[in-house]
């Protein structure tokens, strides 16, 4: 195990690298902001004159050197202190903290799904190929590239919630219904169902495609043929020869695409009310709370970063070569 | 390429040949959006909430009784417009940094690469949003935005292909007449690497739109500046009543990417014959 370990020792400070860059780089972006932060809060205050906004800036060193600055604000985002916001009047990293948990089961869930469902439907549609079945699954995928995320998630609702009455349209549990234990686990996933199938289409798509090319690039391989030659069953043959291998570029563009996936929860969010970091995303664009924007983007990155460092741990066990060749 | 090769690869794939169709028709529509609709899509043209099929309104209105139809038109003009501007702007940040890296190798390669690695971590639909609300939304930040946070494939694209190209006899050829590096980068090993770039860029014009329509639903989008995904966005909360003011410029969103995807895979096995049949 000492090569994925050091495999991982070395993610884990490219990690760092990047999260640096991303804070310099937030850091940057807060002074672009429009508002200074002593004007606002002189306005807040009801007391704009010259002397006390000048005071305020002295008092949170908004008058040092910009690498002073530079300093002082990544030395609050390592004790997780993302800034203050005026039109909340709390902390932000307050606010993030108590959406956090509704972003992670949906951008979890969603990822997890779309990457076994595309797989398998990728799987389907190489071992069937030129059939109706492949035809089929390249038409939808070619279909949900095409849409819009925010779309698919209103007509799903429009079917399922509107017309059928099947499916919650909005919200992440029932309002007054005052459910516990297995009860709420249960209304909290009813609710989780069109978030979490509109999210994941895009990518099962993508991964199904992605599946079936590289599948179909593996069955031509030697070692295929031999254990054809050994007589070894279809279905063990593409299981344990064919996909194994074939997975490998999909884990791949599985990480690369986390950072899209995060980023879509914003859409998806929005269109289904579901109380987590993307929809406090919107909040924040409406009310124009930079602050919030910005630990939004701040934290995003962070789940990026953890989504992609969990890739790294499949292609570990997928691929046990990697402990021994790196 | 002989032009009539070109053209009979492209019209073997009769999926992008009908892409084609679509597109040339949803550029029609936009280049004459004012002669089909005249007047200001932003104007009242009929009561509030008519279902599709009224009389002065094909698509329907929406909420304050703006032509469903006119803003489609309209919109197809923004939404193309934005698809460009911003892969062009993408393609000149993405090629030079990738054509720098690919070309001078080492170190260059290595700083450009940690930098684009570093664009590709971030989450970049958050990052549009987070620069188009600081810099607030126009028609330049949009763009501006879009191309910030699409550059990173074609860098490695980019790169990718001046790496294999740099070892070749003719570019080692201009190296040793002396040529100097713009004029190899420029005039040697950029034309001989535009099929792949041609390619990717023709499908990034589709997710620009798709970005920009995502923008727009937001709220992001520009104020003076009819948009799909801004329709969308601003129906959503009537949707139980009034489907259609959501569903047609949702559909006019996936004809026209969906199109741009069927021509982009169409000049794919165009340009790169050998990988087409090697797929086939």
């Amino acid at each position: 195990m000492l090569g994925f370990a050091q495999l991982f020792a070395s993610r884990l400070v490219k990690a760092a690298a990047i999260l640096i860059a991303i804070v310099v780089m937030n850091f940057f972006l807060v002074h672009a902001a429009p508002g200074d932060p002593a004007m606002v809060m002189a306005g807040e205050a009801g007391a704009a004159d010259e002397k006390f906004v000048a005071q305020l800036r002295e008092q949170f060193g908004l008058d040092r050197p910009l690498y002073e600055q530079l300093g002082t604000y990544v030395a609050k985002v390592v004790q997780g202190d993302l800034g203050f916001s005026y039109r909340q009047q709390r902390p932000v990293w307050d606010i993030l903290a108590e959406r956090l948990p509704a972003t992670l089961v949906l951008t979890l869930t969603a990822f997890l799904l779309a990457l076994a469902a595309g797989v398998a439907l990728g799987t389907l549609a190489a071992i069937a190929v030129g059939t109706w079945a492949d035809s089929a699954i390249t038409v939808i995928a070619l279909l949900a590239y095409a849409t819009p995320i925010y779309w698919i998630g209103l007509m799903l609702s429009l079917l399922f919630s509107i017309q059928l009455g099947w499916l919650p349209a909005f919200g992440y549990e029932t309002i007054g219904a005052g459910y516990t234990g297995l009860a709420h686990v249960a209304d909290v996933a009813v609710h989780l169902i069109l978030p979490v199938i509109t999210l994941a289409l895009f990518y099962m798509a993508s991964y199904a495609r992605l599946t079936r090319a590289s599948m179909l690039e593996v069955r031509g391989l030697d070692f295929v043929k031999t254990a054809k030659a050994k007589g070894l069953t279809q279905s063990r043959i593409v299981t344990r020869h064919v996909l194994r291998n074939a997975i490998l570029p999909v884990i791949t563009v599985a990480g690369i695409q986390a950072g899209q996936l995060v980023g879509g929860s914003i859409l998806i969010e929005t269109v289904f009310a579901w109380p987590g970091i993307g929809r406090l995303a919107f909040e924040a664009v409406l009310q124009r709370d930079y602050q919030v924007l910005l630990g939004i983007f701040l934290v995003t990155s962070i789940m990026v970063i953890l989504f992609n460092i969990l890739t790294d741990i499949l292609y570990g066990l997928v691929d046990p070569r990697i402990q021994v060749s790196q | 390429m002989m032009k009539s090769d070109f053209w009979r690869a492209f019209v073997r794939n009769k999926g992008a040949v009908l892409g084609l169709v679509i597109l040339i028709a949803i550029v029609v529509l936009a280049a004459f959006a004012s002669v089909f609709f005249p007047g200001d899509p932003w104007e009242m043209a009929t009561a509030p909430f008519q279902p599709p099929l009224s009389e002065d309104a094909l698509l329907g209105s929406d909420m304050l009784g703006r032509d469903i139809a006119s803003g489609i038109a309209h919109g197809a003009r923004v939404s193309l417009l934005i698809g460009l501007t911003s892969t062009a702007a993408a393609l000149a940040i993405g090629v030079t940094l990738g054509a720098l890296a690919g070309f001078h190798g080492g170190k260059v390669d290595d700083a450009i690469m940690r930098f684009t690695e570093l664009f590709q971590t971030i989450p970049n639909f958050v990052l549009a949003v987070v620069l188009v609300a600081i810099f607030t939304p126009s028609l330049t930040t949009i763009v501006l935005a879009i191309a910030i946070v699409s550059w990173p494939p074609l860098a490695r694209l980019a790169r990718a292909e001046f790496l294999s190209l740099r070892t070749r006899e003719f570019v080692q050829a201009a190296i040793t007449t002396g040529q100097s590096s713009t004029s190899i980068i420029l005039r040697q090993i950029l034309p001989n690497s535009l099929s792949p770039i041609i390619v990717s860029a023709s499908l990034m014009v589709a997710t620009a739109i798709l970005l920009e329509s995502s923008l727009s639903f937001l709220g992001l989008g520009d104020p003076n500046a009819m948009s799909w995904g801004y329709m969308i966005g601003a129906a959503r909360t009537v949707i139980r009543q009034a489907w259609w003011m959501s569903v047609f410029p949702g559909l006019a969103i996936v004809l026209t990417v969906l199109a741009l995807n069927l021509v982009g895979e169409g000049l794919n096995d165009a340009l790169n014959p050998k990988l087409a049949r090697s797929r086939g």
